[in-house]
């Protein structure tokens, strides 16, 4: 549906050079929900303008449904534009306009009459949640609110790609899901091809089926999201999980000294990262009595990420030496990730 | 009444007709000049704006000499102006005095400046819009009018109304080469002949004049103001 190929995106700023985007080749299949994740200045955003030519790349081609959009005229690319919606991070609404004249902004010049135009952008409210809103201005209404009336804009033209520019950045985590929500429903509903572009991996677990990590311009690493998420191959995308999961935390816990993360005498202060296969199993009990260790759990937690489980456990743990060490290769055969992040033994010694 | 205004201003009461004149004088020199500074201040400004470096149809050289030449124009001391064009004055309308040879200059002296308030006008759009306009295909055309145009009509009567009252004092200067209008009838008769009542009748009616632009400049911006 949508295909870059070794797309490549300079800017020249006085202070030099920004290479945005370098070398990118993505394909999003029709109909899927694809994510594209990454830290600020990555170039996602560049990256996903890139897609209907709100940028036009130095190099490389942009084809979308099966027109190659950086061959086309500028009237053809504009009327191909027609058919990719777009929504944005600061919603960009037009402040003059009521709501339903937000929504039949695109609608001028299709050939469909004033009168089947408004009916289309109320249909289109409808659809939204918002009917209400009709003569409302977008002064009047909350961030969903705008989000909503935005994706109606967007879809009023029948799109069949729909681009999401970090669309649910500036909303907070209730909206943020019911946003996510209505896309997804939208999307299934009419069969719309979907990019999201986030720094939030809680968006990308939502709803994408497959997600795309984005770094100093590149992708470093893609796939399906479950994959993608549960066996981080990439420095960024570990990052990006631990940000989501919180488990980095605990870093930070321990380099500030906080007693509820330093181990007593022989224990072991221990970070586990469970993946699908093991998550349901009761390790913790299992290990607790098969070794005669004492577990207990500093912090955990547990995302779900389609359907399948992706995160931790912090814990301490306890007991003899020998059985210690047993319980955690027990623990690395079951193929739980293992890391002893701080040694009350060398502590001790240290403190002593 | 008749009396005490007789009593109070007795050299306006002794030229009413005349007053009325001047006053007519003003608003035709004031609605004329207006209406086209008004048309070519929109279109500098808007070339201004989407000419500059990242605008949507950008052009540097179009956008250099139009900035240069605004900056020309507004440095120039507008009783300078008024006599500088005189020749021009002459081929365009055929004469450089009275009523009609003041309209050009004026125009001149307003223009740059109505230009350059309309392009702060239009900077003040939030660069998304257009991004938005642009995505859903609109054409440059469409954006500048659908888009800069119409999203900042407040901005834009917010700057015609200010350029509209330092356009009434520029009337009054165009009297003193003979444009007529009230300020060429304080001068002569306030000033010249020391007839105070003649400089305070035409100052109150000056302020009368805008006091109604700026109220109608206030009423427009509220009602489009969302």
């Amino acid at each position: 549906m949508i295909e870059l190929k070794n797309v490549s995106k300079t800017f020249s700023t006085p202070s030099g050079s920004v290479e945005a985007v370098r070398d990118v080749s993505l394909r999003i299949r029709a109909g899927e929900i694809f994510g594209i994740i990454g830290l600020s200045g990555a170039g996602k955003s560049t990256l996903v303008q890139c897609m209907n030519l709100l940028q036009r790349p130095d190099t490389g081609t942009v084809t979308i449904d099966g027109c190659e959009l950086t061959a086309v005229s500028l009237r053809e690319l504009r009327e191909k534009r027609r058919g990719i919606g777009m929504i944005f991070q600061h919603f960009n609404l037009m402040a003059s306009r009521t709501v339903l004249q937000n929504v039949m902004f695109p609608l001028r010049g299709s050939g469909l009459t004033r009168q089947q135009q408004r009916d289309r952008a109320s249909e289109l409210l409808q659809l939204v949640g918002l009917p209400d809103k009709a003569d409302a201005y977008p002064s009047q209404l909350s961030g969903g609110q705008k989000q909503r009336v935005a994706i109606a804009r967007a879809l009023a033209p029948n799109p069949r790609v729909l681009l999401c520019d970090e669309a649910t950045s500036a909303l907070d985590p209730q909206t943020t899901r019911s946003i996510l929500q209505l896309l997804r429903d939208l999307g299934r509903r009419l069969g719309l091809t979907i990019v999201i572009i986030t720094h939030e991996m809680a968006v990308v677990k939502e709803i994408c089926g497959r997600v795309a990590v984005m770094q100093n311009g590149r992708i470093v690493e893609q796939g399906d999201v479950y994959a993608v998420f549960s066996h981080p191959r990439e420095d960024v995308t570990r990052e990006l999980v631990g940000a989501a999961t919180h488990l980095q935390q605990i870093s930070e816990l321990v380099q500030a000294g906080s007693s509820a993360v330093t181990p007593g005498p022989g224990q072991l202060l221990l970070r586990l990262t469970y993946s699908a296969d093991n998550v349901s199993e009761a390790l913790i009990s299992t290990v607790s009595r098969r070794f005669g260790v004492d577990l207990s759990i500093v912090f955990g937690n547990i995302e779900l990420v389609q359907g399948a489980p992706v995160g931790g456990l912090v814990i301490l743990a306890g007991g003899e030496r020998v059985q210690l060490e047993q319980a955690v290769r027990y623990l690395i055969d079951k193929n739980v990730g293992v890391e002893v992040v701080l040694d009350g033994k060398s502590f001790a010694k240290a403190g002593a | 009444m008749e009396n005490l205004l007789q009593r109070l201003a007795p050299n306006v009461m002794a030229k009413l007709p005349e007053l009325a004149e001047s006053c007519g004088q003003t608003l035709v020199m004031l609605l004329i000049s207006g209406l086209i500074s008004f048309i070519f201040g929109l279109i500098f400004g808007v070339l201004l704006t989407v000419t500059r470096r990242g605008g949507i149809l950008q052009n540097l050289p179009v956008f250099t000499v139009l900035d240069k030449a605004i900056n020309v124009f507004r440095s120039i001391p507008f009783i300078i102006l008024l006599f500088a064009l005189i020749p021009l004055t002459r081929a365009f309308v055929g004469t450089a005095i009275g009523t009609r040879g003041a309209i050009l200059p004026l125009i001149f002296g307003t223009v740059p400046f109505f230009s350059r308030q309309i392009e702060s006008a239009l900077c003040e759009l939030p660069d998304g819009l257009v991004r938005a306009a642009q995505s859903m295909g609109v054409g440059p055309l469409g954006i500048i009018v659908r888009v800069y145009l119409r999203e900042c009509i407040p901005g834009i009567v917010r700057a015609a109304t200010i350029t509209f009252v330092s356009l009434v004092g520029l009337t009054a200067m165009a009297g003193a080469v003979g444009g007529g209008g009230l300020g060429d009838f304080a001068i002569r008769y306030g000033y010249q002949r020391s007839q105070m009542d003649v400089t305070y009748a035409s100052v109150l009616i000056l302020l009368l004049l805008v006091s109604v632009i700026q109220a109608l400049g206030g009423i427009i911006i509220k009602k489009t103001t969302h």
